[in-house]
């Protein structure tokens, strides 16, 4: 199968702080990969490392885009990685509260030039979610956090990304909604996205992951089939409460 | 004489808010009080000068190199002053602020020495218009209106600041830039990771404010018919405080808070001209007056500090 994205010994350091200390991790197209952990350990600052939000990083980070280019994506900025195919939908959703719901689709297209596309992209999100669409004309702010949460998904399609990066979407949710958003994030992969998932609700992360990485204060700690890690007496003790 | 000075006040404060606009829209966007935008306004008003009564170009082509020259001297202004700080705590941008300004306004000394020199304007925006082949005598003085005297200029500053405002609200609003503008106000990394070239943005950002203000130098000059290198401190201040006035972040209110001081300013002076010493004062009891009232301003709203 084809290496999407593949990072290699990953290190990011805030100020003296060593954040992330050699985490490595490949993500095969098609795939539901899950990094999973608890609070600090680092998922986040990995995430954005991709995305190029974070600067002065050690180690690889290389993407192979749509047409098979391998580029590497260290140094570049977040903008790039939009145009490359690579969206993230950040943690707490960061939505823009005074932008309408449309508007902030239709930023998530801002990189993107083909109108008739981006139109029908539109419809294929509200289709997705058809609260978004019931709401298209309200700001951002006055949406529940579920549906925050959903525009923020949908905000991050609307670039027709192949690598789709979701950072907890499930931050806040209340248990039902988490397993509709799981729904949807299962139904986006199998109409062909890759996705990379970032959980704290390590459960719910295993069950649809094809792939997961525990992260632990920095580094990868245990990793497998979501299957395996379900089964791994480790994972079990320390994130599934089993 | 009240339609005189109802049309002094409207072009005064229309002028304000053309200069407040681009205070307003760095601020919004990048927490930074442009020192330097008065300075824009200043050299709007040169470039005009040189062009149309030093070269003798026509006087549209002379405006268009003005504008021009001076939506690149902000364009300048931003790259050198300000991006290379952009990540540096805001007090720094804010002092490069002061500098620029400072250096801006010497540099006019130096390159166009500190003397003022007059504008000749063009006789089609000074004659007289024929108020009264238009609206016959007696209606005025029915309407207790009297004898008006009104120059072209007074009714085309107020129309064509209007309109270049106009501009600026359907770009703002209706356009994929102005959506980034939006967005970036809020939330510079979020915007960046919609795909979005934060520094393209904002440096549009600066072109479109420095295109407002030199439009109101070249105003301002045809107005009180002279330039000088300084000429652009006192009208700056007072757009900011109509900026701050209006509600900074604010377009519309940037607009109106430029209208309300105008008219302050003039029609305070009309009425008690024994108090015509005190009209720049005005402008900062109007600040500090808001300020107790409404701190966010008119049309401001509560801008949470960014992180
Ligand atoms: N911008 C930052 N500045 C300083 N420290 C940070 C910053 N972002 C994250 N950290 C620190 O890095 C560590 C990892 O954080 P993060 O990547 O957010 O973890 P996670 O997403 O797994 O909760 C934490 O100790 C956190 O405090
Ligand atoms: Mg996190």
């Amino acid at each position: 199968m084809q290496i999407v994205l593949d990072v290699q010994n990953l290190n990011i350091w805030y100020g003296g702080i060593h954040a992330v200390k050699g985490v490595s991790l490949s993500i095969e197209k098609g795939d539901i990969v899950t990094l999973i952990g608890a609070n600090g350990a680092g998922k986040s600052s990995t995430i954005r490392a991709i995305a190029g939000l974070v600067k002065g990083y050690r180690g690889t980070i290389q993407y192979t885009d749509a047409g098979g280019t391998q580029v590497q994506l260290n140094n570049r900025p977040p903008e790039d990685m939009v145009r490359m195919g690579i969206a993230l939908s950040p943690e707490g959703r960061r939505i823009l509260p005074h932008l309408t719901v449309e508007e902030n689709l239709r930023l998530g297209a801002y990189s993107r030039k083909d109108k008739a596309e981006t139109a029908s992209d539109m419809e294929y999100v509200y289709n997705l979610f058809p609260r978004l669409r019931e709401r298209r004309g309200q700001k951002g702010g006055t949406l529940s956090g579920g549906e925050q949460q959903m525009l923020a998904v949908g905000r991050a399609l609307m670039s027709r990304p192949d690598l789709l990066m979701l950072d907890e979407p499930s931050l806040g949710l209340a248990p039902k909604l988490v397993g509709e958003v799981f729904g949807i994030i299962r139904e986006i992969n199998r109409q062909g996205k890759t996705i990379l998932l970032v959980e704290q609700n390590a459960l719910a992360a295993l069950s649809i992951a094809n792939k997961a990485y525990v992260l632990e204060v920095g580094a990868t700690a245990v990793s497998g089939t979501g299957e395996e890690l379900l089964q791994d007496p480790r994972v079990r003790d320390a994130y599934l409460g089993a | 004489m009240f339609v005189q000075n109802f049309f002094n006040a409207l072009g005064l404060g229309a002028l304000y808010g053309l200069i407040a606009v681009g205070y307003t829209m760095v601020y919004g966007i990048l927490r930074l009080i442009n020192f330097a935008h008065g300075d824009i306004f200043m050299l709007g008003a040169y470039f005009v000068f040189f062009a149309t009564i030093q070269y003798k170009l026509p006087w549209a082509l002379g405006v268009a190199l003005a504008i021009g020259g001076a939506t690149l001297c902000g364009l300048l202004v931003d790259r050198i002053a300000y991006r290379p700080l952009r990540g540096a705590p805001r007090i720094s941008a804010l002092i490069s602020a002061i500098g620029v300004s400072f250096f801006l306004q010497n540099l006019g000394v130096v390159v166009f020495t500190g003397m003022p020199r007059a504008v000749i304007r063009p006789r089609e925006l000074t004659n007289p218009l024929p108020i009264k082949d238009i609206i016959p005598l007696e209606f005025l003085q029915a309407g207790r209106i009297g004898e008006v005297r009104l120059i072209p200029l007074a009714i085309w500053v107020p129309v064509v600041s209007f309109l270049l405002v106009a501009v600026l609200l359907w770009i703002v609003y209706k356009t994929k830039p102005g959506l980034a503008m939006r967005a970036i106000s809020r939330d510079i990394e979020t915007t960046r990771l919609m795909g979005v070239s934060v520094d393209r943005v904002i440096a549009l950002t600066f072109a479109l404010g420095s295109a407002l203000a030199a439009f109101a130098g070249i105003m301002w000059a045809l107005r009180y018919p002279r330039v000088e290198p300084f000429m652009g401190v006192i009208p700056g201040f007072k757009a900011f405080i109509a900026a701050v006035f209006g509600g900074i972040g604010s377009i519309p209110g940037a607009m109106i808070g430029g209208l309300i001081l105008g008219f302050v300013e003039i029609m305070s002076v009309a009425f008690f001209p024994h108090l015509s010493g005190y009209r720049d004062a005005f402008a900062f009891i109007l600040l500090i007056f808001i300020l107790l009232v409404k701190p966010t301003g008119l049309l401001g709203e509560r801008m949470e500090e960014k992180i």
